[in-house]
């Protein structure tokens, strides 16, 4: 399954509001827990941690552990006073960065 | 019938203990209170692997006054930790949802961490069912 | 009301069905869990419906003689015969079948006649499916003929399980609303049907918000409608009301499908609900219960009853109401002749087929209750004797109808009790321990203490074995005593069984369909004469 992010945000936003935010990854985030057919463990490999930056500045971030379900769905909030935009970073427990970019206009 | 196949055997679960061990860790000293987050999760799961659920603490979210973090523990799993929610005063609201694996019938917990150092902490018991008899 | 003092058929007129002098500002007429019955029909309300917790002895978990003292009604009257199981076969011979779309429809178009700018026809849902018919036409019959009645909106449960594609290329033809405060989409959260919506009758703005049944995806096969999820969702009915006052609204609604229990729940839990029209778990009840300032209304299932609730609403608040739960006697009232053309005009094409008789009865059939009714019996029999299993699992729904003892079995009526989008019949070993589980997990969503986490089916019913029951209890200790019927020998957990059941939830199941399993069963069989079941043993602690 290729890993590709899809992040929903507000195209425009007036100055004050708090708009939500939605992202969506797709990963199988298989948890080292499970026991493959050869009855050993399959190694843990997930996505361990979500980052949201605006402007340069972290907003909202994530620690995850293998508890979170496939396909990690994270929804959050930012108060917008400026245009701009927000970078998002997954981390993958492989060393991967995979990474979204979004703009917004506010006024 | 119910025939959804849910097999959990051969895992070794969280005990209360491990979950006990996180909230305290979390903590870090501070006593544990009720009231101002609470956590919403449905009764029933409607699959186990995927349960949505969302937080929301009454904060205003200022520089001097917010929420840090919000954890989440699932106190049923084999590790109970679950995702931890890093909020700043730029969120204006302190409100997060994900979806998370529950691998039976057990209590989710939300344990939030104010910025000066407070923690308060709700819980839902959600039943993970084999389902498929109703109507 | 006036009907109740009828005493027999001959006694009854339209009029005393019907008529009821106007009062208030609006008028709510709800029907619900049609199941797609069309015609008339037999349906033979519980004999056992036991209440666990809060809901211990209350409406609707009262049944037979206590039912008839609770609301003072003469045994062997036309009420009796309609709320009740008591003499059942007696009284459904003198009374006669009851529902029929053309029935409701002359019911309904009374009502409108005198009501039309104070009315509101509100479908709690369970409409689609539960017929041949609406099998065969993945609900279209359904959908025309309930058009032609022209309900204000809708909700759903068995309506989803003609899968994400059919519910939605219905949906977005419907000249109504489908409403779902509780349905997002399953992907990115959002909600995926409208929640509520204003009307304005009789100068009053009426927020009608509609709740869909809530565990869809855990009684039903999820595969079917994967982008939708469910849930009870108390905080967004909370939202929905705040939103529909704001927006004017000065009478709330709640078209309910989510079982009368959960409905008395939220009642208490949630402000601000002026009424609850309840719906999926059947009940029908002669007037509506209070709770808190919240109104519940119960019309029962398979166009029996009809309900009309008139409000007088002043200001934003409910002054007072007059009700009427309608019984469709359907030799008392008067056939619609539009309703009853476009019925026939949408049962034509099967006519031959439905009437086709597959053997006769010497017991009555029927399935409402807690635990194993006779239908299920003789189903659970085919499925042991077709199958060549042990034990038989069928699951517990509330709908299908009652055939009465003399009578045809028809393919109509085999089909009433199993018409459904996954009839496979399933053949799979179990241990003794997976059969506990099962009973366990379905008992607790029947018997569980807190309403919230209960699904509203009845208990999973079982052939060729029998077990004790303790609903009081919590979910791991309330079965015991499981018993092969055959040879009297205790269920061992570690043993394995051939288990035959049907309507399995998961995707890829195997086997025919339950009614050519049960068809083959009643060609060899051709009559069914069955004993009272007495292999499900109830206690309490
Ligand atoms: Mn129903
Ligand atoms: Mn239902």
């Amino acid at each position: 399954m290729a890993t590709k992010p899809r992040v929903k945000v507000p195209k425009k936003a007036a100055a004050g509001d708090v708009i939500t935010i939605k992202t969506l990854i797709s990963h199988a985030m298989e948890s080292g827990q499970r026991k493959g057919k050869d009855g050993n463990l399959i190694p843990r490999k997930i996505i361990n941690k979500f980052t949201a930056e605006f402007n340069g500045a972290t907003v909202f971030s994530a620690d995850i552990e293998p508890g979170v379900a496939a396909n990690p769905f994270i929804e959050f909030n930012v108060k917008v006073m400026e245009s701009g935009t927000f970078d998002f970073k997954w981390l993958d427990d492989d060393g991967s960065e995979y990474t979204s970019s979004k703009e917004i206009a506010v006024e | 019938a119910a025939l959804t196949g849910l097999s959990t055997s051969g895992i070794a679960f969280a005990d209360e203990a491990a979950t006990q061990a996180a909230i305290d860790a979390f903590a870090a000293g501070a006593e544990v209170g009720e009231g101002r987050i609470s956590l919403t999760a449905p009764e029933i799961a409607e699959n186990g692997n995927t349960v949505p659920i969302s937080v929301d603490v009454e904060s205003e979210m200022t520089e001097a006054d917010h929420v840090a973090a919000v954890m989440i523990l699932a106190s049923g799993n084999p590790n109970p930790g679950v995702i931890t929610f890093n909020f700043t005063p730029m969120n204006g609201v302190a409100a997060a949802t994900t979806r998370i694996r529950l691998a039976k019938t057990q209590d989710v917990i939300a344990v939030a961490k104010m910025s000066d150092g407070s923690v308060f902490m709700d819980k839902k018991l959600v039943k993970v069912t084999i389902g498929g008899c109703g109507g | 009301g006036q009907w109740a003092r009828a005493a027999a058929r001959q006694e009854l007129s339209q009029s005393d069905l019907l008529d009821m002098d106007a009062y208030g500002n609006v008028t709510l007429v709800h029907i619900t869990d049609l199941h797609a019955q069309l015609m008339p029909v037999f349906f033979r309300e519980p004999s056992i419906n036991l209440g666990v917790g809060d809901a211990y002895g209350k409406p609707p978990h009262v049944t037979g003689k206590d039912f008839l003292d609770l609301y003072n009604i003469q045994p062997g009257s036309a009420q009796a015969y309609a709320l009740t199981s008591e003499d059942y076969v007696n009284l459904a011979k003198s009374y006669g079948k009851m529902g029929g779309m053309d029935r409701i429809a002359t019911v309904v178009n009374s009502i409108r006649s005198s009501r039309a700018d104070n009315m509101l026809l509100l479908d709690g849902g369970d409409t689609w499916q539960g017929s041949y018919t609406s099998n065969m036409t993945h609900g279209a019959d359904m959908v025309e003929v309930m058009n032609a009645l022209k309900p204000d909106a809708m909700t759903g449960h068995w309506e989803f399980t003609y899968g994400v594609d059919r519910v939605t290329e219905i949906v977005d033809e419907l000249p109504f609303p489908f409403l779902g405060s509780n349905i997002y989409d399953a992907e990115w959260n959002e909600p995926a049907f409208e929640g509520y919506k204003i009307f304005e009758r009789g100068g009053v703005k009426v927020g009608v918000i509609g709740q869909a049944f809530p565990y869809t995806p855990i009684a039903n096969p999820r595969w079917m409608f994967p982008n939708w999820s469910f849930g009870i969702r108390e905080e967004d009915i909370a939202r929905n009301i705040e939103a529909a006052r704001a927006d004017g609204a000065e009478l709330i609604v709640l078209l309910s499908h989510n079982g009368f229990d959960v409905d008395r729940a939220l009642a208490k839990r949630v402000d601000g609900i002026d009424v609850i029209l309840c719906g999926h778990t059947h009940d029908a009840l002669p007037e509506p219960l209070l709770v808190n300032k919240t109104l519940l209304v119960a019309t029962g299932s398979h166009g029996k009853f009809v309900s009309r609730l008139d409000l007088d609403v002043q200001k934003g608040d409910v002054k007072g109401f007059k009700y009427r739960l309608v019984p469709i006697f359907s030799d008392v009232i008067e056939q619609d002749a539009e309703m009853t053309a476009l019925v026939e005009k949408v049962r034509a094409p099967y006519s031959e087929e439905l009437a086709r008789e597959l053997g006769t009865t010497d017991s009555l059939l029927y399935r409402r209750g807690n635990f194993n009714g006779t239908f299920d019996d003789l189903i659970c029999q085919a499925l042991i004797e077709e199958r060549d299993a042990d034990i038989a699992l069928s699951p517990g729904f509330r709908w299908g109808t009652s055939v009465l003892p003399g009578e045809a079995i028809t393919v109509e009526d085999l089909h009433n009790a199993c018409a459904m989008t996954y009839p496979s019949a399933y053949r799979s070993e179990m241990t003794g321990k997976t059969i506990h589980d099962i009973l366990e997990d379905v008992a607790d969503n029947l018997f569980n203490a807190d309403p919230y986490y209960q699904q509203g089916g009845d208990m999973v019913r079982v052939g060729g074995m029998g077990y004790t029951i303790d609903p009081t209890k919590t979910i791991g200790n309330r079965i015991t005593d499981m018993t092969l019927l055959e040879s009297g020998e205790k269920i061992n957990p570690e043993s394995t069984y051939v288990v035959a059941g049907w309507a399995s939830v998961s995707e890829d199941v195997e086997g025919p369909a339950i009614w050519d399993v049960v068809e083959d069963h009643l060609q060899k069989n051709p009559v069914v004469a069955l004993e009272p079941n007495r292999s499900v043993k109830v206690i309490s602690s």
